[in-house]
């Protein structure tokens, strides 16, 4: 038998490759691109689109001036070229980053501050990393602060040491009654941030390491990421004790809350600034005068604080009824069970949404320029725009601000993605 | 803890409360700063230079009144005002004196209850078109396209002219005098309407000047002037009579170069000069400020002239002849009354 | 800590408003009111003092005087004469006409945009996903001023179209782009057009109708009639017939150069071109997410199951998975057309004259009167917000799905 078997192989054939059109880049563009007639009008349209752009756009960039001292000077050298003067932003670059009235040689000052935001803010963005390092966030809001308006270095120290001082009679009270403690914190804190701000009187240097710099004198990009900053950070606890609020069995309590949020989503931040600007002026005590920055602050704050509430009610909404039962089954009063139960996991699902009504924030931060207040827009708009030597700048000028924005929402917004997916994960 | 942070919002916000006391005067001597409102810029008269430093014919006024009151021309906190906010500002207190362009009329000297302690610039409302349109007379703009900054008196004298002429325009509305500029020169509107003095700046600083041309018409009074709060007469004095010891110094001769020689001199012939520079009399007093209170005043640009020549004369950029504003000696409107 | 069982009933005591859990939602409540009430007296007590110092008073009364002030876009009768209160209504509408334009347009965009980003065209999607962020991160603002600058540099004055040789000219001499609008062809209604105008509407009507009936033949028999060219026969083909029988009754005025401007025509000016563009394409990029993920939310399975019942790609979109994902999309959908009318009020930045730019505005200004202003103001967006919403929650309860 075994003689007739001579035509069976003994060894496998080799792979043949596959047919051309089912591989590589072929079958990829087939796959991809043109997948039918459809399918390829769309390239064709779409790649004759970019054809357009770019050869709109290239030549703008590639004949671009970037050392001259004024428009005029700039359209000389192009000599009827279209091209860019991005010689504005090298002119103008720290007017545009710092406003027109900060202390050029301070200018390391808030650079080293917007630094150390990365540093402060990833142990709350990152869950994985060491918990030590939330140690470090908890000193920013007063390391930046001292950096960025400088002035004897007690104001932010007896700041910090008020919140400490509240912090340890609240830890120490809080087994007893969280009401109390709640009181005897502010109480705490009252105090030492009242001796403080006399023994600042008393003992504050007269020439503080840190050139003390007013809050009109912020400008440019800076005042943007400081409104931004700020306003979420103070939103936040607000907005918290807003969605409670909107949650709460209280009905005047509820009541009060739901009117706030939805007065408050109902009108645009526009008219809310126009309040801080014209308006605000005639609620407070005869004599008093906020910095508009101050005022601004407060109405951006109350603002996000409407958006975030909505957001954290959406998380308090999605646990499951469950959690508020096991709470409850273990004997918890409400602040027990909100603090160690519900918030925690509330706050985890609800951190996409605030994630996403920050970055909203940040980009409205562009309107205070509506207000007179010259933040990057605002100095476009205003001085660099208004100034003999660059009337007639726009786009070089407005890119330049665009890119700025995009690099920090587009970050922002990936990062809640990145974090959405994690999420999910933890809960399947 | 979030109440804990609201609190300590407010409390920076309390660090920035001061006070309050009856007078103007008391408070600003008090705070040892004078809070100034301005424009967001307008070159010449009030605008930040390339080192953030407040410059312009508003400007000066300012720091001659911070240091007739303070003894330091650079006591001052510059508070740039929109139109829709300037009033706000000085009425809630946040400004001592208001000297962004701001034309005297009835309704903010009665309705708003403001305080006009005179008049630093006499200005009227103006246009500006391409010369090639060929227009001559602003009669002619039948249907035209004007550009007009919102939030100032030109809207209303400009909806006036036409009507009382009974032609038909199109107005468009524009925020800052930068983007006026750039509607005007792209086409977008055919005329450019301001006060002539923001015009002749505006066009003093195009490519081709020669290209535009002012219309004759002069379509409204615009007494420009710094303003205060109604009812606080003794801060009005100190601003009227800072104001008025500018343009005296000029009608008698005092000026920065022989300020320091006439107060060593008080030379008894020029009784009216010694009674302005405190060598004589006790206006300052009058006034609750010390005796060299103008000295100081005109010490800092010199009198009204020197004020003028530097910041907005036919010297500069702008380039602004005195016309109106020349003394009344010399054919003008300015008349300060007598320091006695 | 408190207790869960309830305590034996006794007599009242003060202390049970504290410790009491019965009570003690009654004292925060009651020191919440006290707090506000008290907040409240102090703020209208300072504004009152604040009034009474500078010697001012809150009155609506400024409304009724005449406003002194032209605006450029009226669509209802206005002169300088007329009174603050028109000058407002002229804002409002003004401001509805630019969101209501944008709200159309935007959802257009968004809709192809969105369904697009989820095209098997790897261009097409890489293309799709630039726009959504490009405009997504950067603020509206900028956009809408960037798009008014670059209209008035790019487009040319109307003077380029004057002379011998002119450098600019009219698009089928109908139609001029200049940086200050565009004017299109006015159409004049003479007599008999109203003939020609009910034709077409009982066109409208007998589309519906066909569409009805060819759903319900559909449905009883499974016969398929077309759809797509009786719809424009339907719609066009009565209304054409009219207009010559009536002998053509509708004609157009065309824009013409005349003196400084186009005079004729409608003229859509540019600041309304700039807001409506930039609030279009920017809301645009937001609502292609939603619809994105609306579309991305109808489980897998249902596109299968429609595929293995025989469906072709087309009518499985529309028969299973848009009528699925539109519940996903209208709420946020209409979320965004909010944001896009409140987004509205940045006119002020272009000179577009809404409620922002007069009563806002120049009214603002020249009465001084802001407290009342921005009180009227903000109880103009509110109306609009809360018209909205209370709109998406009857809808929101129509679509529940309705379990068990």
């Amino acid at each position: 038998m075994s003689d007739h078997i001579s035509f069976v192989r003994t060894e496998q054939l080799p792979e043949l490759p596959p047919p051309a059109r089912e591989q590589g880049v072929v079958k990829w563009m087939r796959e991809n691109l043109f997948a039918g007639p459809v399918n390829s009008a769309l390239t064709v349209v779409s790649i004759f689109v970019i054809f357009q752009l770019v050869t709109g756009v290239w030549p703008w960039f590639a004949n671009s001036v970037w050392n001259t001292d004024s428009l005029s000077e700039c359209r000389q050298v192009l000599d009827g070229r279209t091209g860019a003067c991005f010689s504005v932003l090298t002119e103008r670059w720290n007017q545009l980053l710092f406003g027109f009235k900060y202390p050029s040689s301070e200018y390391w000052r808030p650079a080293l501050a917007f630094l150390l935001l990365l540093p402060a803010a990833a142990p709350v963005m990152f869950f994985d990393l060491p918990r030590k390092l939330l140690a470090f966030t908890a000193i920013y809001p007063f390391l930046a602060f001292h950096l960025i308006w400088g002035g004897t270095v007690l104001i932010p120290i007896f700041a910090m040491a008020g919140f400490v001082g509240a912090y340890l009679v609240f830890s120490g009270l809080v087994s007893r009654s969280f009401l109390w403690a709640s009181v005897g914190a502010v109480v705490a804190a009252l105090v030492i941030w009242r001796v403080g701000g006399m023994l600042t009187g008393m003992i504050g240097p007269d020439n503080p390491t840190l050139v003390s710099v007013p809050s009109r004198d912020m400008g440019g990009f800076m005042l943007n990421m400081i409104l931004g900053v700020v306003c979420v950070s103070l939103s936040l606890p607000l907005g918290i004790v807003l969605a409670l609020g909107r949650q709460s069995d209280m009905p005047i309590i509820k009541i009060i809350c739901v009117v706030f949020i939805e007065f408050i989503r109902g009108v645009p931040l526009i008219t809310l600034l126009f309040v801080a600007n014209v308006v605000l002026a005639y609620f407070l005590p005869p004599g008093t005068t906020f910095d508009l920055i101050l005022r601004v602050i407060i109405m951006i704050t109350l603002f996000a604080s409407a958006y975030i509430a909505e957001v954290i009610r959406g998380g308090l909404a999605a646990l499951p009824r469950g959690q508020y039962e096991a709470a409850d089954s273990l004997g918890l009063d409400y602040p027990q069970a909100m603090r160690l139960i519900i918030l925690p996991q509330a706050l985890k699902i609800s951190i996409p949404g605030i994630v996403n009504v920050a970055v909203g924030l940040f980009k409205d931060t562009t309107l205070v320029s509506v207000i007179s207040m010259f933040d990057i827009v605002g100095m476009i708009r205003g001085p660099i725009l208004a100034s003999t030597a660059w009337n007639g700048v726009y786009w070089e000028l407005f890119l330049f601000a665009a890119v700025l924005f995009f690099i920090v929402c587009y970050g922002i917004s990936q990062y809640s993605q990145w974090l959405e997916r994690r999420l999910a994960t933890d809960h399947r | 803890m979030k109440k804990t942070l609201l609190l300590s919002a407010f409390a920076a916000a309390g660090m920035a409360a001061g006070a309050a006391s009856a007078g103007t005067l008391d408070d600003v001597k008090a705070r040892g700063k004078l809070n100034c409102g301005t424009n967001t810029g307008l070159v010449g008269f009030a605008a930040p230079d390339a080192n953030g430093e407040w410059q312009g014919f508003d400007v000066a006024l300012c720091r001659a009144i911070a240091a007739a009151v303070l003894d330091d021309p650079n006591a001052i906190e510059f508070v740039s005002t929109t139109g829709k906010t300037r009033f706000t500002a000085l009425a809630s207190g946040e400004i001592d004196v208001l000297v962004r362009n701001t034309t005297w009329t009835f309704s903010r000297d009665a309705d708003l209850k403001f305080e006009f302690t005179g008049v630093n610039y006499y200005d009227g409302q103006g246009f500006m078109v391409p010369k090639d349109l060929g227009v001559s007379s602003a009669k002619e703009l039948d249907g035209a396209t004007v550009c007009i900054q919102t939030g100032t008196t030109t809207e209303l004298n400009l909806a006036d002219f036409f009507r009382a002429n009974n032609i038909s325009y199109e107005p468009v509305p524009i925020e800052t005098n930068a983007e006026g500029q750039q509607q005007y020169l792209a086409g977008a509107c055919d005329v450019y309407t301001t006060d002539a003095s923001g015009l002749a700046a505006t066009r003093a600083t195009f490519e081709d000047p020669d290209a535009h041309v002012l219309l004759p018409e002069i379509i409204s009074k615009e007494p420009l002037g710094p303003l205060v709060r109604h009812g606080d007469n003794e801060w009005g004095d100190v601003v009227r009579w800072t104001l008025n010891a500018l343009i005296s110094a000029e009608e008698l001769g005092i000026t920065s170069a022989n300020l320091a020689s006439l107060v060593e001199a008080a030379d008894p012939s020029t009784p009216e000069i010694n009674r302005i520079l405190g060598t004589e009399g006790t206006l300052g007093e009058m006034i609750g400020l010390d005796p060299d209170w103008a000295a100081r005043a005109i010490a800092v640009g010199g009198n009204y002239g020197e004020i003028f020549a530097k910041n907005i004369g036919e010297e500069t950029p702008i380039g602004l002849a005195r016309g109106l504003n020349a003394q009344w000696t010399d054919g003008g409107l300015l008349y300060s009354p007598p320091f006695r | 800590m408190t207790t869960v069982t309830d305590p034996p009933r006794q007599a009242f005591q003060i202390s049970m408003l504290w410790n009491d859990t019965r009570y003690r939602s009654y004292t925060f409540q009651a020191i919440a009111l006290l707090l506000l009430i008290a907040a409240f007296s102090y703020l209208i007590g300072n504004l009152l003092e604040n009034l009474r110092a500078a010697g001012l008073n809150i009155s609506f009364e400024f409304l009724g005087q005449p406003a002194g002030y032209d605006i450029n876009q009226r669509p209802i009768e206005y002169n300088s004469q007329s009174s603050h209160l028109r000058a407002s209504i002229v804002g409002i509408l003004n401001t509805l006409i630019v969101a209501f334009l944008g709200c159309i347009t935007a959802t257009i965009i968004g809709v192809t945009a969105g369904v697009l980003r989820l095209s098997n065209n790897w261009l097409v999607r890489k293309l799709m996903a630039v726009y959504v962020e490009a405009f997504r991160n950067v603020p509206v603002l900028i956009w809408i001023l960037v798009i008014f600058f670059v209209m008035t540099a790019a487009l040319p004055a109307p003077r380029a179209f004057r002379g011998e040789t002119p450098q600019a000219s009219m698009l089928f001499d109908a139609v001029a782009f200049t940086n200050r609008g565009v004017y299109i062809p006015k159409p004049i209604w003479e007599t008999g057009s109203m003939v020609v105008v009910i034709t077409f509407a009982l066109s409208i009507l007998g589309v519906i109708a066909y569409r009805r009936y060819t759903t319900k033949l559909l449905y009883e028999t499974g016969k398929l009639l077309p759809r797509g060219w009786p719809t424009l026969a339907i719609l066009f083909g009565p209304a054409v017939v009219m207009f010559f029988v009536m002998g053509q009754p509708i004609s157009l005025e065309y824009p013409a150069l005349k003196g400084f401007n186009f005079q004729g025509g409608v003229q859509v000016r540019g600041s309304l071109i700039a807001l409506w563009i930039a609030l279009s394409v920017y809301t645009g990029a937001f609502i292609a997410e939603n619809v994105r993920a609306g579309i991305q939310a109808i489980s897998k399975g249902q596109t299968e199951a429609a595929a293995s019942l025989g469906l072709r790609p087309g009518r499985i979109m529309n028969l299973v998975v848009l009528p699925q994902a539109l519940r996903v999309i209208i709420p946020p959908l209409i979320s965004q057309y909010l944001n896009l009318t409140k987004n509205s009020s940045l006119a002020i930045a272009v000179g577009y004259m809404d409620v922002t730019g007069t009563l806002g505005g120049i009214t603002l200004n020249q009465t001084g009167r802001a407290i009342e202003s921005v009180l009227l103001l903000m109880l103009f967006y509110l109306t609009i917000s809360l018209t909205i919403s209370a709109l998406m929650n009857v809808y929101n309860n129509a679509i529940k799905l309705k379990e068990r």
